[in-house]
């Protein structure tokens, strides 16, 4: 047998010389060795990490929830949607699946609704179904044209610009008067008129609705809610039913003050059909005041608080168990130290596992954050919200907890004199 | 000088650097009462010898050794390493000296249980800076060796005693230093596996290894070449 030999040739390391950096105690060696027991006692593990992983996923989850409230909030809550009130017929199913009307609004509905308190204003609103109705903007019927689907035909009254927050880009709306009178003019939705091929009022075009001319008042370009209305033809109410035979109005659109939708809901059916309340149905927001969304707030902030909190309890079990590890471990720290660590490696070490062990919390906790508010989103039927970024975050802080608490430990297993050390075990 | 000069010259040859040179070394532990542990002690040892140092519990070995690994500071008195006056070192350099210069035996073998046997030969590699292609060749080699190339992926809990002194050795010269400090490296061994040892450290000094031995075991210290006694702090060569 013969003792390990030098590569022929190569000079003897000097004893204090610098050794090439390729070949020195790096970061991988640092890493390997921290990571090296860390699941050899996964009993252990479990507890050191336990902590971090409640707190960083009580974060995560917190910061989720209060995410994905928020979209649910801004989806449910903006502005349009608070103020947005529709009054239809009731249905119900009959026996052959199809729904029908079981009730009719009136043709004073407007007026009705428009005298309780809330209703800023409203308008009726009525798809006209005419399935072989021609719409055209030259009165000639080309036969060689290929066929092309008309646009919608709605009818309105004389309110709907209002209250749908209607934009016009040219002319103007018909007003009541064209209502009462049964007036052959029309309101065009700015898609409708690009497909019309009209574009201006002040030459008095017209559009042809199954060969009766009407003259388009007015082009909209924009409107808050019934966005279709964009690819419709609209005409006065009273020119639908002298016209086309419209029978009742299809439902009504009402633009209502915010948080006044629960109220109405309630008083919109008696003013509507007081005989019949149960005939119309009514589509109000949901209330949600300043003070529910201050309390939602509150409430995070109290998640927060308490998410801090038990991630500080996992710092400070990360710290204790670092230390146990440090004083069980005494041994292996002075054989180390013995076979040629310096105190800032062993202080490395110490801190490296504390990290690794942190990073690994925040990582479980991360996932377990993200899966509760995906988890509980799905349950409630919202649609989870996470910012990448949270779920990164709660996993560095993870690893930034791992980093303070292994301070301590770190510093006293560089301390360990290895002379003493060495008098225990490994 | 308080005891004659333990001189190894005989083993150095002309112009060869003494391995271990310790010039009147004296190590004390403040008190009260305050304790010297060595007292001007003069110790030579020449590149390639084989000295065993004995005596009564209390006498001074393990504070030798310490200062001899590099792991304690004289005092009082000068220790030069292969030439290098160790009290010139930073602590960083003592360090680096200790993994390239010097391998450990230990009595309770401080193996790490919870690795396996190639891991704890790999050990002082790590911190000696040895090249990374060569740290497992060389590890294997070193476990071969010790007849133990078979247990590599065991961990120590499952070896013998004697096995497990087996891997320290192993773990000791994988760094191929110049000096190989065992510090009662039989203690805890019967007489079979001691001797099993001790042909083991025959074979590392006949690879030309400087080798320390500390032990109060009569046999052990005869299979030395020169021997060292110390009583009360004070060496005197046998």
């Amino acid at each position: 047998m013969r003792l390990p030999r030098r590569r022929r040739g190569a000079a003897p390391p000097s004893a204090v010389d610098p050794v090439p950096a390729r070949d020195r105690f790096g970061l991988t060696d640092l890493l390997g060795e921290a990571t090296a027991d860390i699941g050899a006692r996964p009993g252990r593990l479990v507890t050191t990490v336990v902590g971090t992983v409640l707190g960083v996923a009580a974060l995560i989850a917190t910061i989720g929830f209060a995410q994905t409230a928020a979209a649910q909030i801004a989806r449910q809550f903006d502005a349009a949607a608070a103020t947005a009130l529709v009054v239809t017929p009731a249905t119900a199913s009959t026996g052959g699946g199809e729904t029908v009307a079981t009730g009719t609004l009136p043709w004073d509905a407007v007026d009705r609704l428009e005298r309780l308190a809330g209703v800023d204003s409203a308008a009726l609103l009525a798809e006209l179904s005419l399935p072989e109705a021609t719409v055209t903007a030259v009165a000639v019927n080309d036969p060689s044209q290929a066929p092309v689907a008309p646009p919608a035909l709605y009818a309105a009254s004389a309110g709907l610009l209002d209250t749908v927050g209607g934009h016009l880009a040219t002319g103007r709306f018909f007003d009541s008067g064209h209502d009462a009178r049964g007036d052959r003019v029309v309101v065009l939705g700015s898609r409708a008129a690009e497909r019309l091929g009209v574009d201006r009022v002040d030459s008095q075009p017209s559009v042809f609705v199954d060969g009766i001319a009407y003259a388009v008042l007015g082009i909209v370009d924009a409107t808050d809610v019934r966005a279709e209305l964009l690819d419709a033809v609209v005409l006065p109410t009273g020119t639908a039913r002298a016209d086309f035979g419209l029978r009742a109005p299809g439902d009504l659109q009402a633009h209502i003050a915010v948080g006044a939708g629960p109220q109405l809901a309630e008083q919109a059916p008696l003013a509507l059909a007081p005989d019949a309340p149960e005939t119309v149905e009514v589509n109000a927001p949901s209330a949600r005041s300043q003070l529910g969304r201050a309390v939602q707030a509150d409430v995070n902030g109290v998640f927060v608080i308490l998410s801090v909190v038990v991630l500080l309890a996992g710092g400070v079990g990360i710290a204790n168990v670092t230390m146990l590890s440090v004083v069980e471990r005494i041994g292996e720290i002075g054989l180390r130290r013995a076979v040629g660590a310096t105190r800032r490696q062993i202080a490395g070490q110490f801190m490296a596992e504390s990290v690794v062990i942190g990073l690994l919390g925040g990582l479980i906790g991360a996932a377990v954050g993200v899966l509760a508010v995906v988890g509980i989103s799905v349950a409630r039927g919202w649609s989870p919200v996470v910012d990448p970024w949270t779920a990164l975050g709660g996993t560095l802080l993870g690893a930034v907890l791992g980093l303070a608490a292994g301070g301590l430990p770190a510093r006293r297993a560089a301390r360990v004199e290895p002379v003493e050390a060495l008098r225990g075990g490994t | 000088m308080t005891a004659p000069a333990a001189t190894g010259a005989r083993h150095a040859g002309p112009g060869t650097e003494p391995a271990i040179e310790l010039r009147d070394v004296t190590r004390s532990f403040p008190g009260p009462p305050e304790v010297q542990a060595l007292k001007g002690v003069n110790l030579t040892v020449a590149a390639g010898d084989y000295l065993s140092i004995v005596g009564p519990s209390g006498s001074g070995k393990s504070t030798m050794l310490n200062i001899l690994g590099l792991l304690d500071r004289p005092t009082v008195g000068e220790y030069r390493l292969g030439g290098i006056l160790t009290s010139t070192l930073s602590e960083d350099q003592r360090a680096a000296v200790r993994a390239r210069q010097l391998g450990f035996v230990f009595q309770a073998f401080h193996l790490m249980s919870r690795r396996t046997v190639l891991d704890n030969v790999l050990l002082p590699m790590l911190y000696a800076g040895t090249p990374r292609d060569e740290r497992e060749p060389r590890a294997r080699e070193a476990l071969e060796r010790v007849g133990l190339g078979h247990r590599v992926a065991f961990l120590p809990g499952r070896l013998s005693g004697g096995e497990r002194q087996r891997v320290a050795v192993a773990r000791a010269v994988a760094t191929r230093p110049r000096v190989l400090l065992a510090d009662e490296p039989t203690g805890n061994l019967d007489q079979t596996t001691t001797g099993g040892i001790m042909e083991l450290f025959e074979d590392l000094h006949g690879d030309g290894l400087t080798l320390v031995v500390i032990t109060h075991d009569a046999a052990v210290a005869r299979r030395a070449r020169r021997c060292v006694r110390l009583a009360d702090g004070r060496a005197e060569e046998v």
